[in-house]
């Protein structure tokens, strides 16, 4: 089996398949694997069976414990450039390319953030959520020491207190809906510290000549349309941009998978059956890619992944494979209900029907 | 800007303490750190200035993703800072447009 993204889907589909004895390689262009998981410092939501109340950092070091356990090759600095016929697959490493050949792929390179452009948005101090995170809680700086965060989804509600707890100023979250996007509990928690938020805003321009120096906001109506005369202006040093992500399946619709645009699920994705294995055959996906969930849900997926193939490889006989598919699926119900779930949930039986139309 | 006493994560794990050469002049930064963490400590913000409108760029995704923070490195231009390690006596310059091969001040 080759793996293309040592995140927690693919790192779960590959611990499940070496497990049943498959011989894995998984393939990461970055230098160092776990994906954004080492970036999650907060708890993750859900049941014991989620690994709930866990940090993000902390799971991702248990899953690298278990590759190392199982003599799971995870090759880094490797991109993947390509999936071609017969499941060959062009990876860079380093300076040189090479042709590997996989008896089954799975595709789980996850997301890529979504931005918007507004006047001085190419200012240096305007920068992703990712970046945000990924400057305090790997490497130790505050991205700036006063922030404005734009967007009150999920990530910017976690990424505004991420930034407090690295010594930073969050001096608003804005919205441009008319209400905050994030779970209450990751809200509430920066709310508490007197961060204000405020929805129906959107940012209208960074100022600065070299670097940030501040940013206007301004309130839209209904229509999204802004409104003259409500401007207010901050001073910031950084603006950081959280406005969802979309998924990173550029090889799955180069390598001629169905491709279905279902705007719940963040954009372009792989249609799928219930065991992750998408148009293709033998070529399966877990996570973001396949549509843009959280880590808990891309741990699931990937795990069924990599079951699946076990059990198509002659791994895992029939019962045994339906048996621990079924425990997955039950884990995932949780997930997938509630005001932020159920809408995912139903994309997801959308994809699936779409294998069998 | 370099976090002490993190809440959650308490002490970053670095490597030894190295100099390196920005625009000519001698800074400070931790070995294996990506180039542009190095930088920001010392306050630089702008990493290139752009080919057409000769506009400042700085780091925008952090993951070497949007190429928006390349530089001049050793001579070569078009390196992607924020996943380029740091090493001890580097030379890094601000790129200007595309930048050329062994370019210097």
């Amino acid at each position: 089996m080759v793996c293309v993204g040592a995140g927690p889907a693919g790192l779960a589909a590959a611990l499940e398949a070496a497990k049943n004895g498959v011989e894995v390689v998984v393939y990461d262009e970055n230098d160092r694997p776990g994906g954004q998981l080492f970036k999650q410092i907060h708890k993750f939501f859900g049941s014991k069976e989620h690994r709930a109340m866990e940090r993000g950092f902390n799971i991702g070091n248990s899953f690298l414990n278990e590759a190392r356990e199982l003599g799971v090759d995870v090759s880094l600095n490797s991109v993947v450039l390509g999936i071609y016929e017969n499941g060959t697959l062009n990876v860079m490493i380093k300076d040189r390319i090479e042709h590997v050949r996989g008896e089954k792929i799975l595709v789980a390179t996850g997301a890529s953030e979504n931005m918007i452009p507004f006047p001085g948005w190419t200012l240096p101090g305007v920068i992703g959520a990712g970046a945000a995170q990924t400057m305090a809680n790997i490497h130790g700086i505050r991205p700036g020491d006063n922030i404005l965060m734009v967007g009150s989804g999920n990530v910017g509600v976690i990424v505004s207190y991420q930034m407090l707890q690295a010594g930073s100023k969050v001096v608003a979250v804005i919205d441009a809906a008319p209400k905050i996007g994030g779970y209450a509990v990751h809200a509430a928690k920066i709310a508490r510290v007197g961060v204000p938020f405020y929805t129906s805003h959107t940012i209208k321009e960074a100022h600065g000549k070299d670097r940030v120096e501040g940013a206007t906001i301004i309130e839209v109506d209904k229509n999204w349309k802004p409104i003259p005369g409500t401007e207010k202006r901050f001073d910031v040093d950084t603006v950081c941009i959280a406005v969802g992500l979309n998924p990173m399946s550029q090889l799955l619709g180069m390598a001629g998978c169905k491709m279905i645009y279902v705007p719940n699920l963040g954009g372009r994705v792989p249609a799928h059956d219930v065991n992750q294995e998408t148009s293709i055959k033998g070529m399966y996906v877990a996570g973001d890619v396949s549509g843009i969930e959280e880590a808990s849900t891309a741990i699931i997926e990937g795990r069924i992944a990599g079951l699946a193939i076990a059990h198509r490889l002659g791994y895992l006989d029939e019962p045994g494979f339906l048996q621990q598919r079924d425990v997955q699926l039950k884990n995932m119900v949780g997930l997938r209900s509630g005001s932020h779930g159920e809408a995912r949930g139903k994309a997801k039986e959308y994809l699936n029907a779409m294998m069998k139309g | 800007m370099r976090i002490e006493n993190h809440p959650i994560l308490g002490e970053f794990e670095k490597g030894r303490r190295v100099e390196f050469i920005f625009d000519g002049k001698t800074i400070e930064g931790f070995e294996g750190e990506p180039i542009a963490i190095a930088l920001r400590s010392n306050g630089v913000m702008i990493h290139r200035y752009t080919a057409r409108r000769n506009e400042p760029r700085g780091v925008f995704c952090a993951i070497g993703r949007c190429t928006d923070c390349i530089m001049v490195v050793n001579g070569l231009p078009n390196i992607r800072t924020c996943v380029e390690p740091l090493k001890e006596g580097m030379v890094v310059q601000t790129q200007k447009a595309k930048g050329s091969e062994g370019s210097s001040e």
